[in-house]
């Protein structure tokens, strides 16, 4: 199990779940792939479809709206899968916290397995969260 | 079959040596891709990590699906993949046939196109069956390009269609790049190989800022390691196809393995450029592309080449 492990620590697909975002994460994430920072150099990779994903990149407080949607995104995916709650936004709700539409806490509808909290969090702070997920499954 | 044939299809020109070999060609083509954009790329083993990373996943089979179709079309491409491999290769490398001509290997690239059809409609996904229908366009697109640019190693060998007879031809009399004819089917051919590996511009099937991932949005887990897979074979077998036809194969001493070498990495680098600096196009101008330029370009080689220039 180890030796699979080492293989998906080493090819992460992710998926960009923007869970009623106020976007300015999502640009961060874009960032990621630009030139400049690159992650395909870790052998992650974007994919359009949710059946290929490997990490689910959630970004947003989870509303009451989308949240069946994003229950039903983490269900199609194919397991093993980790969530990543992108932004202070997953973690903590940020100051969308008292908002009308805020129903159960992020945690509670889908499992997430690592935050990388900033508003928004920095391409470099998204990097050492995403290093450190590889290196849980290094072991 | 013989243990002869087994050897041939499964390891040496077959499905192993095409596999390892196409998945090192697919880290060439997305390095240089990456320096293209200056970016620094992947590691020189991404694609075998991702190949076995798929494997160890779950496949998920859609519940209003074609399932058998579903499971089937994948692995009649890698079959399809291995066995077109396995024919070239025997050619080029041993000078023999493995019982097909080239009108099977145009057969079976035709069906290979078929099987990316049938397993992306059998799911009900409404980008995956979009994806499929581009893919028959495309397909309708560069079949007669195709056809009529590998018409051309035909003519001038004196309407001759075994693979290994075509290169012994070119043995004796030199490249069928070396006259004009040949030239124009090159380029022809490297089009709609282009198409037919629907690298860009020709990546209508699974252009995916429209269509997410195309045909290959339900794939998932080893199915999809699959598909990625015969993908990856195409890297090889289509520039092998095209070094048998028009560029006179390999010879298996000394310098011969060298230009052998750089015969085969200037049809890849070739594909790449064209992959990096076009972007994609429309579905009908593709097909005007195709009907209005290439293939009567095509035709044209083929006159030269009964004309014998």
């Amino acid at each position: 199990m180890g030796w699979y492990k080492k293989r998906l620590a080493k090819s992460l697909w992710v998926f960009h779940v923007s869970a009623s975002p106020c976007n300015n994460c999502d640009i961060e994430i874009l960032d990621l792939l630009t030139p400049r920072y690159d992650v395909e150099r870790f052998g992650i990779k974007l994919v359009g479809s949710v059946r290929h994903a490997d990490v689910l990149l959630v970004s947003g407080v989870i509303n009451e709206k989308v949240a069946p949607m994003v229950r039903r995104l983490y269900e199609q995916t194919v397991k093993p899968v980790f969530v990543v709650g992108i932004g202070s936004c997953p973690a903590s709700r940020c100051c969308f916290k008292d908002s009308y539409n805020i129903g159960q806490r992020p945690g509670e509808i889908i499992p997430i397995d690592l935050y990388i909290p900033g508003c928004p969090p920095k391409p470099e702070a998204i990097i050492e969260g995403i290093v450190k997920l590889v290196g849980v499954l290094n072991g | 079959m013989n243990a002869r044939a087994v050897f041939d299809l499964f390891i040496f020109p077959g499905f192993l040596f095409a596999a390892v070999f196409g998945l090192f060609a697919g880290w060439l083509d997305r390095k240089l891709s990456a320096r293209f954009q200056y970016r620094v790329g992947p590691p020189l083993f991404q694609n075998f990590n991702d190949v076995f990373k798929l494997m160890g996943k779950e496949t998920i089979l859609v519940k209003d699906g074609v399932n058998w179709l579903f499971i089937a079309a994948p692995l009649a491409a890698l079959a399809v993949m291995s066995l077109v491999s396995a024919m070239t290769g025997t050619a080029l490398f041993f000078g023999r046939g493995l019982g097909g001509d080239l009108l099977v290997v145009m057969y079976l690239l035709m069906f290979f196109s078929v099987t990316i059809v049938l397993g992306g409609a059998s799911t009900g996904n409404i980008f995956a069956s979009l994806g499929a229908g581009r893919e028959v366009k495309l397909l309708l697109a560069d079949e007669l390009a195709f056809i009529l640019a590998c018409l051309v190693p035909v003519v001038q060998s004196g309407y001759r269609l075994r693979l290994s007879e075509i290169l012994s031809y070119q043995a004796e009399e030199g490249a069928v790049l070396g006259s004009v004819s040949g030239i124009l089917a090159f380029l022809v051919c490297l089009l709609a190989m282009q198409a037919k590996m629907a690298l860009p511009p020709f990546h209508i099937p699974e252009a995916e800022t429209e269509l997410v991932a195309g045909t290959f949005m339900e794939y998932s887990g080893p199915l999809l390691a699959f598909w990625k897979l015969s993908q990856h074979m195409k890297y090889v077998v289509f520039p092998f196809l095209m070094i048998l036809l028009f560029w006179g194969g390999f010879r298996l001493e000394g310098l011969g393995i060298l230009w052998g070498v750089l015969k085969y990495l200037l049809i890849l680098f070739l594909m790449i450029v064209i992959k990096n600096t076009n972007p994609r196009l429309r579905t009908d101008t593709t097909l005007a592309f195709f009907w209005k330029w290439a293939a009567p370009l095509g035709l044209a080689a083929v006159i030269l080449a009964v004309l014998g220039v």
